[in-house]
């Protein structure tokens, strides 16, 4: 019985939680207009959430482009397509690895910061003291965070797919002896610009919005204390990685379903 | 219960303010008043949500019941531009200072000043510098609140909140932490600042000496309840037990020095199972939500 | 706020690098740059079967990709599947005889549309009709009658010999 009431009151709490959570969205939606006046403060968040998660992201597209070479190359080469290793490695990154691992990378490095970046504000009254000054801290803390983190993940997501995409060349074409030109062209044949590379950057500017807002709301939401900011940050993490994960397979039955 | 002296000339009138945390009432009925151009006081022990009636009057938690007018209008019923308006004209020094980390002690006081005008950069610096000079921090200028102890930084948010010369400025507990010479400082300055700029001071504090220094009124909270209230002469006078033992720093008394528990004897020789931890959180989280949401 | 150039500086290669990335994806990865650029014309086949053929597949001259499907429609009068194509303008010299057809690429690959060129002095142009068209060849059809042909031997040859017995 306890436990039915322990389930009850969880899903009624999760569900205000939701509420909150979409009224935040709304309130910091409104707030964009005014960061577009002050494009400044869109290009600190830029740098703190686009350029310093360049590096995690450059190498570890590299890798995976690498081990996709590698593995592709050993499938492909039992059925004598081992030309078609670029295809292989450029779609799968394209439509699926590059948006999907880029955010899971990017809740882990931004999305955390952002989190207990926000938490500690709010713990140190540093919300309260701008709502206080007359300013609205959703319009000046919040929004520019957002749009950064919605700008920044295509761009990220790009990045990683032509790293990994150049990845997979250097292992496929330097080592296993792939031809180089069958490598691009058939990816050229095969990868629609329609179809693969504008649906990934939808992924992942779904990916983003998605990720920046369960962070933010996170932040804004956690009990100001160090505990209650330590679990809005694991929360952050985890409730990021199956939304993307969930999301990532809606978005492939919408977009690749009819293929 | 209409106990509050009736003045001809208050900026902040709270009216039976009624406000619970869950079950807990927090106040009670309460009606207080505070009168334009003076230092007025609200002391009482910890935990009887001094704090909570600031956020309260700044409109930053909303009542149960009744209402708080400042400046002639109901607060709680402004609409967010005339609230953000309206909050222009108010300061807040927080306990903690709430300075933006990110930003130079230069910078945060300019920042209300930037925001809210179009002065020139040149005007602004002017503006900065008299009121770091006022706390006795225009030399601290570059520094970053984290190179600041606790008393410079309460002081450089007093900077702040008079930035944008406000009508009123609501102190949370201004002494509390705070070392004999950075206190006596922080005192001088309260008053001063009060006298100088014309400003209607509201003090949340519990240390008695400080505040009766320097409030012209004071009001003293208990478990939701005002329990005392006249001129800091006629508190240290006054013949309540309740106030009394607030005042002299009595450990027990009318407010008890125990939180409420069962029998000693009773409860040192039953062993009882204590509630699971995971009641103990969801108790915890539900208690912690209400508070900080 | 103090302005920090290196800051600025950072966060404009951050944003050059990734467009320049998306740059790369569209131009060097994807089919985005084959026949994007430069005029087409449209021609016309009709099949009675087009088989595995979609919009965006290659139309081939010789084996070398000369431009794609633009759209593949059923006519419900003659029961045909009429296919257009779009033809990179500079192949401009193609006979009017020329016959189309479906093919292959390989036993499991995709398939494509192959131009051969015929002897005519006339060329296609902007709205023409081919002719000659060959069907895609569908591999369970051509199997099945593969097999029947070598049953209806078999019991053929059966047959005879039963004949030769009696």
């Amino acid at each position: 019985m306890e436990f039915f009431q322990y389930l009850g009151a969880n899903t009624r709490s999760s569900f205000t939680k939701l509420g909150r959570g979409s009224y935040f969205l709304v309130h910091l939606i409104a707030g964009i207009s005014s960061v577009l006046v002050r494009p400044r403060l869109l290009l600190k968040q830029l740098h703190s959430v686009g350029v310093l998660s360049f590096l995690i992201i450059s190498i570890s597209g590299l890798f995976v482009g690498m081990v996709l070479g590698l593995q592709g190359f050993y499938i492909l080469s039992r059925f004598g397509a081992e030309e078609t290793l670029g295809v292989m490695v450029a779609a799968s990154l394209v439509r699926e690895l590059g948006p999907v691992v880029t955010a899971l990378l990017f809740a882990g490095r931004a999305g955390s910061a952002l989190t207990a970046e926000i938490g500690l504000m709010k713990a140190t009254e540093q919300l309260s003291g701008m709502e206080m000054m007359a300013i609205d801290p959703i319009k000046r803390i919040i929004s520019p965070r957002f749009l950064a983190g919605v700008l920044s993940m295509p761009l990220l997501a790009a990045l990683f797919s032509c790293i990994g995409i150049i990845g997979g060349q250097l292992v496929g074409t330097g080592l296993l002896g792939v031809d180089d030109g069958a490598y691009w062209s058939q990816m050229q044949a095969n990868l629609d610009f329609q179809g693969d590379i504008i649906n990934g950057v939808i992924k992942s500017i779904v990916f983003g919005f998605v990720t920046s807002w369960i962070a933010l709301f996170e932040g804004y939401d956690s009990i100001p204390t160090a505990e209650g900011v330590s679990r809005a940050t694991t929360r952050t993490v985890v409730n990021s990685a199956f939304s993307i994960l969930g999301l990532d397979f809606i978005l492939t039955a919408l977009m690749f379903g009819d293929n | 219960m209409d106990n509050h002296v009736p003045t001809q000339d208050s900026l902040v009138t709270v009216h039976n303010l009624t406000f619970s945390r869950g079950d807990k009432k927090i106040f009670d009925d309460i009606s207080l008043e505070f009168e334009r151009g003076k230092i007025t006081a609200i002391m009482g022990p910890s935990g009887t949500g001094k704090t909570t009636l600031l956020k309260l009057i700044a409109a930053q938690l909303f009542p149960n019941h009744g209402n708080i007018m400042v400046n002639g209008r109901n607060i709680h019923h402004l609409k967010h531009d005339d609230l953000y308006t309206l909050r222009k004209r108010m300061g807040m020094l927080f306990q903690s200072g709430a300075l933006l980390t990110d930003m130079s002690v230069f910078d945060n006081v300019a920042y209300p000043l930037r925001e809210h005008t179009h002065l020139p950069e040149s005007m602004i610096r002017t503006l900065v510098l008299m009121k770091l000079e006022a706390v006795g921090l225009r030399g601290a200028r570059d520094l970053m609140p984290n190179e600041l102890s606790g008393g410079m930084s309460r002081r450089v948010a007093l900077a702040r909140a008079v930035a944008l010369d406000p009508m009123m400025i609501l102190y949370d507990e201004p002494f509390t932490g705070q070392d004999p010479i950075s206190m006596g400082a922080l005192v001088h300055l309260i008053k001063s600042l009060n006298i100088t700029l014309g400003l209607t001071s509201i003090i949340v504090s519990h240390d008695v000496h400080e505040t009766a220094a320097i409030a012209d009124y004071i009001y003293v909270l208990s478990e939701g309840r005002v329990i005392g209230q006249g001129t800091p002469k006629e508190i240290l006078d006054s013949q309540s037990s309740w106030v009394q033992q607030f005042m002299n720093g009595a450990a027990d008394g009318p407010v008890h020095f125990h939180y409420p528990a069962k029998n000693y004897m009773d409860d040192l020789l039953h062993f009882e199972k204590p509630p699971s931890s995971r009641q103990r959180l969801s108790n915890n989280r539900a208690i912690k939500r209400k508070r900080y949401s | 706020m103090p302005h920090n150039k290196t800051q600025d500086t950072l966060v404009g290669l951050f944003v050059a690098s990734g467009i320049a990335s998306l740059f790369f994806l569209g131009l060097h990865v994807s089919n985005l740059s084959s026949f994007s650029h430069g005029k087409t014309y449209e021609i016309t086949a009709r099949f009675s079967n087009s088989g595995g053929l979609k919009v965006k597949s290659a139309v081939s001259a010789a084996g070398v990709k000369i431009g794609s499907v633009k759209s593949i429609t059923f006519d419900p009068k003659t029961y045909e599947s009429v296919v257009k194509m779009d033809i990179d303008a500079q192949y401009k010299t193609l006979p009017d005889d020329s016959s189309a057809s479906i093919f292959t690429a390989g036993l499991l690959g995709e398939q494509y549309v192959s131009l051969d060129g015929g002897g005519s002095d006339d060329y296609l142009k902007n709205g023409s009709k081919i002719e000659i068209t060959n069907s895609a060849l569908i591999l369970e059809k051509a199997l099945g009658q593969f097999l029947f042909k070598s049953a209806e031997e078999k019991k053929g040859s059966d047959d005879k010999k039963g004949n030769g017995k009696k």
